[in-house]
């Protein structure tokens, strides 16, 4: 057993956190999030100067040798600085989706240009009606010779007005809840037939609704065989949880800090108001809360590539710890800071709204509550049947 | 003990009701506060006035209707679930009973028919930046000069103040004594020179609130309301009423049904979300809460309605209620999943027929969430609140 972090980690944490403190100040990021594009793609090319891009894929991949890891580095510090560039969408998803089940071709055409920032990637799998479900799949890929034909609206995809490609989750057979029968495409952006309506999101992101219609994919552009493709979206998906959970983490550990700084700042009845045992306790619960975060956040990422069962029950056990922690902690941290922590002239209320949507990306507490119990119990009873 | 509205008082619903449904007007129905203008936002309040009802729980010397609690209670029921916008509480339940209560014969005939016809819009200048919950630590003075007080000083969190005519201050009048006993009431035409109201955007993207900065603003003697120096106790007077008010019981059994009819628009795995037992055991269990804290306030009203005035009891339904309409929003926003996201005043505006992102419910759920946190700070934080049971009801 061994929790520490290799020279190359520590070399990515560091020269990040640099980069982050010298160019990702809080005026900066705010000018950013407001303006046209909403993002600095100047930005995402140091990244990739970096080597962020390519952390955690193989040296066969054209990686740095790097694993979730690397990905779990590279998000706290995001975390810390709020980091919008899509990392998340394009780097854990897009490249896992490749890594895991990208056809040599594909890796080829796809995986040199994701590492060095000129493809980016975005995942557009929800629905409007389809909630957390990754099952509940109505967008539809119709055969079409040695293409397909794709129609449908996803929703709420996070990266996707940057993004030069969409992974696209469609049914190319079955019924509307059935776990066969939903496929993985790589689709360019600009393909005919695409409309995107792009918005900023409440956490500083920007997201699309895509609408495709009649959007012809070569089938050369689907990942892995036909209908099967649902493991291989939960693989991925649970890998962009342990993501955010470490971005979570990132943001908990700035809202303490904060808020420690401030009540020993903040003056009433004469006394810090620090010094009152109510407010100490509540912050010493924050701390408690982000440690356990952290701990959840190790424990998920180590399991990603154990058996099914074990890396789906640690995700959504990471999920569900990160949701209730980073509620308490957000909540905890606006109430101490009083009527300055419901302004917008702290930085604290945006690191609220993103530990607050961490909580429903990849499914909420209930959900992840609801899929860890069942797992756990299948796990149970396929035990005692031995 | 009897849980029964009397006939009279069924009656008396159905009165409001059926006023509220012939009187409320269309074009205010529906919006967002935000939304709403100034004239939008009085507009209720000057309609409720002409039918002597905008101030129901004032003396009726003063305007009062002279109902029984229990009558208030249905008025304010009545509204919440029409989901009116009632007359702001700056006006007719803060500074109105101070002035009726304490001003001079000249504040009541100036300033009173203004409060209850909803023609003058008040605002409140308490919290200042280094003094919020120790409010009695404020620093903006008023110094006397002639014929006139000279105000200098910072105040904060001044609710629509944008839009306000006069406001009620709490200055330093004697800077020499106990802190709470040198403090004044006084108040100031928003268009004195000298007044200056600075926006403070909320983290939900919102300007509901200003920083009010006075420089050598200069108002008649005459504005100072009861005594000199007894500023804190009409302050403490004014909380008081603030405090009763705001459990909002009526509002949250009508957020209640919103979560309800939201959760049946939704959907988890292809059935209504509020069929999901998780999700709707949640509902149940905040409607339970709910009606620990409505049995609370009826109790409260019971005694009122004996004559016994409300007492430091009145910090739990400020703490409840709170904590419930927080937890309201909470379920909202969990209840409208990935359409939280979307920030809609980033939508794009190309062209007036753009359909909106996402259900129409879910645009306000993120923002009210935010914005709600403000419930457990203002009107004294919670803390603050159980601090208050804890010395004057446990004696600790």
């Amino acid at each position: 057993m061994d929790f520490s972090f290799t020279e190359e980690q520590n070399m990515i944490r560091d020269s990040l956190s640099r980069l982050i403190k010298d160019q990702y100040d809080w005026e900066t990021r705010n000018k950013v999030i407001t303006s046209e594009s909403g993002w600095r793609p100047e930005m995402w090319a140091q990244f990739a100067e970096l080597g962020l891009l390519m952390a955690p894929f193989s040296e066969e991949d054209g990686g740095l040798g790097g694993n979730a890891v690397d990905a779990m580095v590279v998000m706290e510090e995001f975390g810390k600085g709020l980091v919008i560039e899509p990392y998340m969408p394009s780097v854990v998803l897009g490249g896992g989706f490749l890594k895991h089940g990208g056809s040599a071709a594909q890796k080829e055409n796809h995986l040199a240009s994701l590492m060095g920032g000129e493809e980016i990637f975005a995942f557009a799998y929800g629905e409007p009606t389809s909630r957390f479900n990754l099952n509940d799949v109505s967008t539809t890929a119709k055969a079409n010779g040695s293409s397909y034909v794709l129609n449908g609206h996803k929703c709420v995809v996070y990266g996707a007005p940057w993004a030069t490609h969409l992974i696209v989750t469609a049914r190319t057979s079955g019924d509307r809840f059935d776990t066969n029968g939903i496929s993985v495409f790589i689709v360019d952006k600009s393909s005919q037939g695409i409309t995107t309506r792009d918005y900023p999101t409440m956490d500083g992101f920007r997201a699309s609704e895509v609408y495709f219609e009649n959007v012809e994919v070569s089938g050369d552009n689907m990942i892995g065989e036909e209908g099967s493709a649902l493991p291989l979206i939960e693989k991925v998906t649970d890998e962009g949880i342990a993501a955010i959970c470490a971005e979570a983490c990132g943001a908990m550990e700035i809202a303490n800090a904060d808020t420690v700084e401030y009540a020993k700042a903040r003056k009433q009845f004469n006394v810090p108001i620090s010094s009152f045992q109510v407010l100490q306790h509540r912050m010493v619960d924050m701390f408690i809360e982000h440690q356990q975060s952290i701990s959840m956040t190790y424990q998920v990422t180590l399991r990603l590539d154990e058996d099914d069962v074990t890396r789906k029950k640690a995700a959504s056990a990471a999920k569900v710890q990160i949701g209730k922690s980073g509620r308490f902690v957000g909540q905890a941290a606006t109430q101490i800071h009083g009527g300055m922590g419901v302004t917008d002239e702290l930085r604290l209320g945006h690191y609220f709204k993103r530990m607050t949507l961490i909580d429903s990306q990849f499914g909420n507490v209930d959900h992840h509550l609801r899929r860890y119990t069942n797992l756990a119990e299948s796990a149970d009873v396929l035990a005692a049947a031995e | 003990m009897n849980l029964e509205f009397s006939p009279e008082d069924n009656a008396f619903r159905q009165e409001i009701r059926t006023f509220i449904e012939e009187n409320y007007p269309a074009d205010v129905a529906g919006k967002n506060r935000e939304e709403l203008t100034k004239e939008q936002f009085l507009a209720w309040h000057q309609i409720i006035a002409k039918k002597g009802w905008s101030v129901p729980s004032w003396p009726t010397e003063y305007g009062g209707t002279g109902w029984s609690p229990t009558q208030k209670y249905i008025w304010s029921e009545e509204n919440a679930r029409a989901d009116t916008i009632m007359p702001l509480p700056f006006a007719t339940s803060m500074v109105g009973p101070v002035i009726y209560t304490f001003g001079s014969q000249e504040h009541k005939d100036r300033y009173l028919p203004g409060i209850v016809d909803g023609t003058t819009w008040w605002c409140q200048g308490f919290s200042e930046p280094g003094a919020g919950s120790d409010l009695a630590g404020l620093k903006t003075t008023a110094v006397r000069d002639g014929d006139e007080w000279v105000i200098n000083g910072q105040k904060t969190w001044t609710t629509l103040g944008q839009f306000a005519d006069m406001g009620f201050f709490l200055c330093r009048t004697n800077p020499d004594v106990k802190k709470q006993e040198g403090i004044s009431f006084i108040l100031i035409p928003m268009d004195t020179p000298g007044v200056e109201v600075r926006p403070i955007i909320m983290t939900d993207g919102g300007h509901e609130v200003n920083e009010v900065w006075l420089t050598d603003v200069r108002v008649p003697v005459d504005n100072l309301v009861g005594e000199e120096n007894k500023g804190w106790t009409y302050a403490k007077f004014l909380l008081a009423h603030e405090r009763t008010g705001i459990a909002g019981v009526a509002r949250s059994k009508r957020g209640i049904e919103r979560v309800r009819e939201i959760a049946a628009l939704e959907y988890d795995n292809g059935k209504p979300l509020i069929e999901n037992p998780d999700f709707a055991e949640k509902v149940s269990q905040l409607e339970i809460d709910l009606t620990a804290l409505e049995f609370s306030e009826l109790r409260t009203i019971a005694s009122l309605q004996k004559g016994k005035g409300p007492g430091p009891e009145s910090s739990l339904l400020k703490i409840k209620g709170s904590e419930i309409q927080q937890r309201l929003t909470e379920l909202t926003l969990e209840a409208v999943g990935n359409y939280a996201a979307p920030y809609f005043r980033g939508f794009p505006t190309d062209g007036d027929n753009v359909f909106p992102i996402g259900p129409e419910y879910a645009h306000q759920a993120m923002p009210n969430y935010l914005n709600m946190r403000k419930t457990t700070i203002y009107g004294g934080s919670n803390e603050i609140q159980r601090n208050i049971i804890a010395k004057a009801v446990l004696g600790l």
